[in-house]
């Protein structure tokens, strides 16, 4: 230090930490120290295509959640289907999802900057996915178009997700590769409703996110 | 019920606080079957990995690797968050953490925040110093909030009402919420915490977090919780804040993908905890405007410059071990006199307060192992349990201290007595003098002594010694060879 002045916190922790490793930064050495750490554990597939998206639907009903398959010419019909047996009317959507797999008969309101008040009063929110994790029964969000921001899917009781079979991998390696290009965007993964094991360790449905989540693979 | 705070500078010593749990059949009852059922469930879906064990590797050497580079990684994380709108704070210790985010809430011009769950506050006592700025925190996790409503104290890290049962809660729900026909059943009592933390999620336009993951490569910061209160606190206030040790950086998004399989599994016994959240800076029409890390040292830079003990700093804070924990199993949390309980508090506690107090913590352990095979980045725990106990020893032994503590001088009175016979043989027939008060007889006519008197009490709390025997090993043969001649 040129100057007598006392160290900032920043300064005075990193120096300590350089003090405790003994050396000094080095990125280069850090790189290669870390492409050279150990990863034998499964990092792909082992699974055919279609027995991958039944394991996602199994892990998934596991957590109560509904799944359906769909063709995408069926998508209005089952997506209506769906919504009439959870008896859901007002749903909010984000910018950016296709029109025309919306059915007849519900209000569907783009998210136009609603307020969290405004969100809290809808039924439910539909969204369409960026991936799906067979091995976790996980849907991942991101803030694009056809998923919007990320209090859609939370403040609203009833979340119906909508998921590209192309777009399901079986391990969370093969995911985080996937997401990796777009690793800044805001991004939440969701595995079943929200849930509580805060008493006595009974998985309890729905505290503060929605309640209740179903999915519709587009296969 | 522990009273205040839990705080390792003025905390009784873990046996006296141990006793007192001792006696709490209630407490030890729902102890005992909620580390049952999580250990159950985390067997399960540990089994149904065949590469746990090189998940395992490779999240020891993932995190070794970044505290043998912590320094660049810190500094990637910070260049990255601030080119992503995030406003990086260093903290040096937590009187320091907590000024910032208390300056920092005043700023955001409101007298309330909602808080996630987060250890690292609960550490540095941010709670007291928001309140003593006049501001008020809302717990937002089921379990914090059963915790500060009834003013409690977690007891662990992972579920930290763990301590209370269902019966408990209502009352206490019933009290603070004014809810005199709230029913006992736990989806009761969920439903009432969402319709009472729904309207603050909903008003308070600043939260407070921890953080499970610092990403170097991206500046981005990844949560991962159960109910949606995390998200709530994360996306709908106008201000974040989120305190978070130096230990908590990952160096790439990558590495998730062994953090995201070992910290479920291990923590709450699930594939996936229902939400994890990653986020990067501030992001235009998705969540707040402003965002803050504080990244706290308080003493990990002095962890760090143990060789032997550093390790504790590759914690992922899954519970694991406190769940497996025989001795924490029996006595909860609160005995350890910290928020971290259990074997990670007994190596994490003592070392936090740069050994200066929870010098009996290293010691609260049978050294049995079990932690360390449930570790899911693979801390051998008993290892560095056992290089702390020295510290202690080699701290009480030197210079004045060492001239007036008991255990040093009996130590070296044993040395003497060990050295000569004559005296060996004294000390034996002493001892079977001095026992008699303190030996009772069982049904077979043995003799057991349950209480020994002053510094050896701690000893004899856990343990029953038998009743030395009347006739020594050398007596006996001595008389023997007499009448072999
Ligand atoms: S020491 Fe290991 S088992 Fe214990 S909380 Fe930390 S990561 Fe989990």
């Amino acid at each position: 230090m040129t100057t007598s002045s006392p160290l900032s916190a920043r300064a005075e922790i990193l120096q300590k930490i350089r003090i405790a490793n003994a050396h000094a930064p080095d990125t280069a050495i850090a790189q290669s120290a870390w492409s050279d750490l150990p990863r034998d554990y499964k990092r792909t597939s082992t699974l055919a295509h279609n027995a991958v998206l039944d394991l996602l639907a199994d892990r998934l009903h596991d957590y109560d959640a509904q799944v359906l398959r769909s063709a995408l010419a069926d998508l209005p019909r089952n997506i209506a289907a769906m919504l009439s047996a959870r008896s859901i009317q007002r749903l909010v959507v984000p910018a950016g999802l296709p029109p025309e797999w919306l059915p007849p008969g519900f209000i569907f309101t783009p998210d136009d900057s609603l307020s969290s008040a405004e969100l809290d009063r809808v039924d439910g929110v539909l969204t369409a996915s960026t991936l799906a994790i067979a091995e976790t029964g996980t849907v991942v969000l991101q803030n694009v178009p056809g998923q919007g921001r990320r209090a859609l899917s939370l403040v609203p009781d009833y979340h119906l997700c909508l998921v590209q079979s192309a777009d399901v991998v079986q391990t969370v390696p093969e995911a985080m590769a996937r997401l990796q290009p777009t690793a800044t965007l805001p991004t939440t993964f969701v595995s079943g409703p929200s849930a509580t094991a805060d008493i006595e360790m009974t998985r309890i449905k729905g505290v503060h996110g929605p309640r209740f989540l179903d999915v519709i693979l587009i296969v | 019920m522990s009273e205040g705070p839990l705080d390792p500078t003025t905390a009784p010593t873990f046996p006296i606080a141990a006793r007192a749990a001792m006696g709490d059949a209630q407490l030890r009852n729902n102890v005992r079957h909620a580390t049952n059922v999580i250990q159950a469930k985390r067997a399960r879906v540990v089994d149904e990995m065949p590469d746990w064990q090189a998940l395992r590797e490779a999240g020891k050497q993932i995190r070794q690797h970044t505290m043998r580079h912590l320094d660049i990684y810190l500094e990637q994380f910070e260049a990255n968050c601030t080119r992503a709108g995030g406003v990086v704070h260093w903290a040096r210790n937590a009187a320091e953490a907590s000024r910032i985010v208390v300056d920092l809430v005043k700023q955001s011009g409101s007298d309330e925040v909602i808080k996630i769950k987060s250890m690292t506050t609960e550490e540095i006592q941010l709670n007291h110093a928001l309140e003593a700025a006049g501001i008020h925190p809302y717990e937002t996790d089921l379990a914090e909030l059963i915790i500060q409503l009834g003013n409690d104290q977690p007891s662990h890290i992972v579920v930290p009402a763990l301590h209370k049962n269902r019966q408990q809660i209502r009352e206490i729900f019933q009290r603070t919420m004014h809810l005199p026909q709230l029913g006992d059943q736990p989806q009761d009592l969920a439903d009432a915490a969402r319709i009472f933390l729904r309207e603050k999620f909903l008003r308070v336009k600043t939260g407070v977090s921890g953080a499970n993951f610092l990403i170097a490569e991206t500046g981005g910061v990844c949560i991962v919780e159960s109910e949606g209160n995390g998200r709530m606190c994360l996306t709908l206030p106008e201000t974040l804040i989120t305190v978070a040790g130096i230990d908590k950086v990952l160096p790439r998004f990558q590495d998730l993908e062994v953090m995201l399989q070992l910290l479920p599994r291990s923590a709450t016994g699930e594939r996936m905890n229902p939400y994890n959240s990653l986020w990067t800076g501030v992001h235009a029409n998705d969540g707040p405007r402003a965002f803050h890390v504080v990244l706290m040292d308080n003493a990990r830079s002095e962890i760090l410059a143990d060789e032997e003990s550093r390790q504790t700093l590759n914690c992922i804070r899954c519970g694991a071990c406190q769940n497996a924990c025989p001795v924490y199993r029996q006595t909860g949390g609160h005995a350890y006199g910290s928020v971290y309980a259990g074997p990670i508090g007994a190596i994490l506690t003592p070392q936090l307060q740069q050994m200066q107090h929870a010098q009996s913590l290293p010691y609260a352990s049978s050294l049995c192992g079990a932690c360390y095979e449930v570790c899911p980045v693979k801390i051998n725990i008993p290892e560095v349990l056992i290089h702390l106990r020295n510290q202690v020893v080699l701290q009480n032994t030197a210079g004045i201290a060492g001239l007036f503590d008991v255990e040093a001088a009996a130590m070296k009175a044993m040395a003497a007595i060990f050295r000569s016979e004559r005296r060996f043989k004294a000390a034996q027939r002493l001892g079977r003098i001095a026992e008699t008060p303190l030996v009772r007889r069982d049904q077979q006519g043995l003799g057991w002594i349950s209480w020994l008197p002053g510094i050896l009490g701690g000893w004899s709390q856990a343990r029953d010694l038998q009743q030395m025997p009347q006739q020594t090993f050398r007596d006996w043969w001595e008389k023997r060879s007499n009448h072999d001649n």
